[in-house]
C-alpha cells in the first residue's frame, strides 16, 4: 500500500454567504484556520450554516466575499470541477449512484482523473478491504444490495478513492442506527489515525464531536464561533452560555472518556478487585466501580499484570486536574 | 442482506406474440373462407397487405425516431435551463401538439402545405412529442438530489453528471415516454389515409366507404396486431437496457 498523501492547512477568512433578498447573511464573516492532518468538528444546532460554511471549501456553495485557501493556494481562483477532484466529499444522504456497482463508484474520482483500469482496480480493491468490505464480495454488488452502514463505508471510500488530501464530511453517519453509527465513528477514528488528512466534518450531535474530532468549533447562528478548542478544553471550560448549553448534561463523563487510564497516577492494587485495562478510558473505570459496587478497581498492563487500582476518589482527583489544560491546541 | 436483481421471467416475454398470431391465423383463415368480389381481391392479397403495413411500420418508426431525435433534448435544455417560465413553455406546447386532434392537424396541414407522407410525418411527430418530452424531464427530475450533489462534489462537469448520472437513471422513464409514442403513432398513422400518405388506414377507410367488411376488419386487426408487436418489442428493449441496480 502506497503511503497516502498526508493532509494540508486550510485557511477561512472573513468568508461570508449571502443569498438575495436576505438581509443577514447564512454565513458572516467566518475566519478559521485548520491545521494540516487535522479533524476539525463544526458543531451546531440545524440551520446554524455549518454545512453551508463546509461546502463553500469545495465551492458547491460560492461564497459571496472573503477568501478561502488549500495548502495556500486560493480555491476561488481554481476551476470548481477540477478542485472538487482533489478533495473528498461524503455527504448524509451517502449518494451513491444507484445504477454503478459499488466498484465504479469508488472508481468514479480515478476515472475522472483518467487513471489507467488496472490502476483503478487495484485502487478499488484497497480501498474496500480499507474499510472492511471484502472487494471478492462487494465490487460487483450495486448499492441497493447493501446495508446503511455497508453503504456508508462505500461513501467514505469513494470519497477516498484519488486520495486527496483535505476531506469534507456532513454528518456522515448520521442517517444510520446508534450501534452503526459507534462502530463506523471507531472505524473511521482508527482510519483516519492511518491516513492523517485534513478533514472537516459536520455533526450536530456534541458526543460524535468529543469522539472524533482534534478540535471543535462550537458554531452559533450565521456560523458564528462560540468556541474553537480541543474537546476535553471544551469539556472542561466551556466559553459561555451557549458552549455550556450545546454540551449539555453529562459533560463530566464525557471528559471521563477522554482521560486514558494510563495518564492518571494509581493506587496500589488490593487483592479482591475487579480488574480492566490499562488502555481504557476513566470513563471504563467508572463504569466498572458502578456496575460491580467495588470500593476500587485494579489496572493491569498489557502484559495483563496488575500496575495499580483506582477508586472513586482517584477519578474525581483526575478529572478536576485535568481542569487546568496543559496547552491549548489552537 | 441482499436484494436480488433479476430481469422479469422470459415466459411473459412469449405470451404477447403467440396471441396476435394466433388472432391472425383465425382472421386469416376466415379470409380464406370467403369469396372475395374484384374490390376485395384487389385489397386482400400478400402484395397489398404487405405494402400498406410496409408502409404504416415506416410512418411509425420514423417519427417515433425524430421525436425521439426531437423530444430529449428539448426536455434536457428545458431541465437544464432551470427555469419554471421555460419548462411551462414547452410543456404547453407540447399539450397543444398533443391536444389538438390529429386529424385535424392532418388535414390543415395538408391543405397548407403539401399532401404526403412529409406531411403525415409532421403531424405525427407533433401528436407523439409530448409523452417523451413529459417523461424525460420527469425523469431528469426525479434524481435524487444528493445523487447529483454527490457528483457535483466529486467534480463531475454539469455534462458529465448529465450522460453518467442522469440520463442513464431516468432512461427507465424516458423509454417508457418512447414506447407509449411509439403505439400512439401506430393508431394515429391511420389517418395519413386522408392525405393519400398510404399505410393501414387505406384499408379501414375503403373497407368503410365500400361496405367491405372483411376488408375493414383486416385492415383493423392488422394495426391492432402492430401496436400490440411494438408495445411488446419495446418492452423487450426497455427490460434489456434498464441500468441493472435500479
Amino acid at each position: 500500500m502506497s503511503e497516502p498523501t498526508a493532509g494540508v492547512g486550510i485557511e477561512l477568512s472573513d468568508v461570508t454567504k449571502r443569498y438575495p433578498g436576505q438581509k443577514t447573511g447564512a454565513v458572516e464573516n467566518f475566519s478559521l484556520k485548520v491545521e494540516p492532518g487535522e479533524l476539525l468538528m463544526f458543531v451546531g444546532p440545524s440551520g446554524c450554516g455549518k454545512t453551508t460554511t463546509m461546502k463553500m471549501i469545495n465551492r458547491i456553495i460560492e461564497p459571496t466575499s472573503g477568501s478561502i485557501t488549500i495548502d495556500g493556494e486560493d480555491v476561488l481562483s481554481l476551476n470548481p470541477d477540477e478542485l472538487r477532484r482533489h478533495i473528498g466529499y461524503v455527504i448524509q444522504q451517502i449518494g451513491l449512484f444507484p445504477h454503478m456497482t459499488i466498484a465504479e463508484n469508488i472508481g468514479t474520482v480515478p476515472k475522472l482523473l483518467g487513471w489507467s483500469k488496472s490502476r483503478i482496480a487495484e485502487r478499488v480493491d484497497e480501498l474496500l478491504r480499507t474499510v472492511a468490505l471484502d472487494p471478492a464480495v462487494f465490487a460487483k454488488r450495486y448499492p441497493k444490495q447493501l446495508s446503511g452502514g455497508q453503504q456508508q463505508r462505500v461513501g467514505v471510500a469513494r470519497a477516498l478513492a484519488a486520495d486527496p488530501p483535505v476531506m469534507l464530511m456532513d454528518e456522515p453517519f448520521g442517517a444510520t442506527d446508534p450501534i452503526t453509527r459507534l462502530r463506523l465513528q471507531e472505524e473511521f477514528r482508527r482510519l483516519q489515525a492511518d491516513i492523517g488528512k485534513t478533514i472537516i466534518f459536520v455533526t450536530h450531535d456534541f458526543d460524535e464531536a468529543v469522539r472524533l474530532g482534534d478540535r471543535i468549533a462550537v458554531l452559533s447562528e450565521r456560523s458564528r464561533i462560540e468556541q474553537c478548542d480541543t474537546p476535553a478544553n471544551i469539556l472542561a471550560a466551556p466559553a459561555n452560555d451557549y458552549v455550556a448549553g450545546f454540551i449539555g448534561r453529562g459533560a463530566g463523563l464525557m471528559r471521563l472518556a477522554l482521560i486514558p487510564i494510563g495518564e492518571v497516577s494509581l493506587e496500589a492494587p488490593s487483592a479482591e478487585s475487579p480488574a480492566l485495562g490499562v488502555d481504557g478510558s476513566l470513563r471504563d473505570a467508572l463504569d466498572l466501580l458502578v456496575l460491580t459496587g467495588a470500593e476500587r478497581v485494579n489496572v493491569t498492563d498489557a502484559g495483563g499484570a496488575v500496575a495499580g487500582s483506582l477508586t472513586h476518589a482517584g477519578i474525581s482527583a483526575a478529572l478536576g486536574a485535568s481542569r487546568s489544560p496543559a496547552g491549548s491546541a489552537s | 442482506m441482499t436484494v436480488q436483481l433479476k430481469r422479469p421471467s422470459s415466459l411473459r416475454h412469449f405470451v404477447t406474440p403467440v396471441a396476435v398470431v394466433a388472432v391472425l391465423a383465425v382472421v386469416f383463415a376466415w379470409v380464406a373462407t370467403l369469396d372475395l368480389d374484384s374490390i376485395e381481391a384487389r385489397t386482400l392479397n400478400a402484395g397489398y397487405l404487405i405494402d400498406r403495413t410496409r408502409e404504416h411500420l415506416v410512418l411509425t418508426v420514423v417519427s417515433s425516431a425524430l421525436v425521439a431525435v426531437l423530444a430529449i433534448p428539448t426536455a434536457v435544455l428545458a431541465h437544464r435551463v432551470r427555469s419554471r417560465v421555460v419548462r411551462a413553455i414547452v410543456v404547453t406546447l407540447g399539450n397543444i401538439g398533443q391536444a389538438t386532434p390529429a386529424v385535424g392537424v392532418v388535414i390543415l396541414l395538408a391543405i397548407v402545405w403539401q399532401t404526403g407522407f412529409t406531411t403525415a410525418l409532421v403531424s405525427l411527430v407533433a401528436y407523439c412529442f409530448l409523452p417523451v418530452l413529459r417523461n424525460t424531464l420527469t425523469g431528469l427530475e426525479q434524481v435524487d438530489a444528493a445523487t447529483r450533489e454527490a457528483a457535483r462534489g466529486m467534480g463531475m462537469t454539469p455534462n458529465q453528471v448529465l450522460w453518467r448520472i442522469e440520463l442513464p437513471l431516468a432512461s427507465p422513464v424516458i423509454l417508457a415516454g418512447l414506447r407509449t409514442a411509439l403505439v400512439f403513432s401506430v393508431g394515429v398513422a391511420t389517418i395519413a389515409t386522408f392525405i393519400n400518405a398510404g399505410g393501414l388506414g387505406d384499408m379501414i377507410v375503403n373497407g368503410l366507404k365500400l361496405q367491405r367488411f372483411s376488408v375493414l376488419l383486416v385492415g383493423a386487426v392488422l394495426v391492432a396486431a402492430i401496436a400490440v408487436l411494438i408495445d411488446w418489442a419495446a418492452g423487450l428493449v426497455e427490460d434489456r437496457v434498464r441500468p441493472r441496480g435500479l
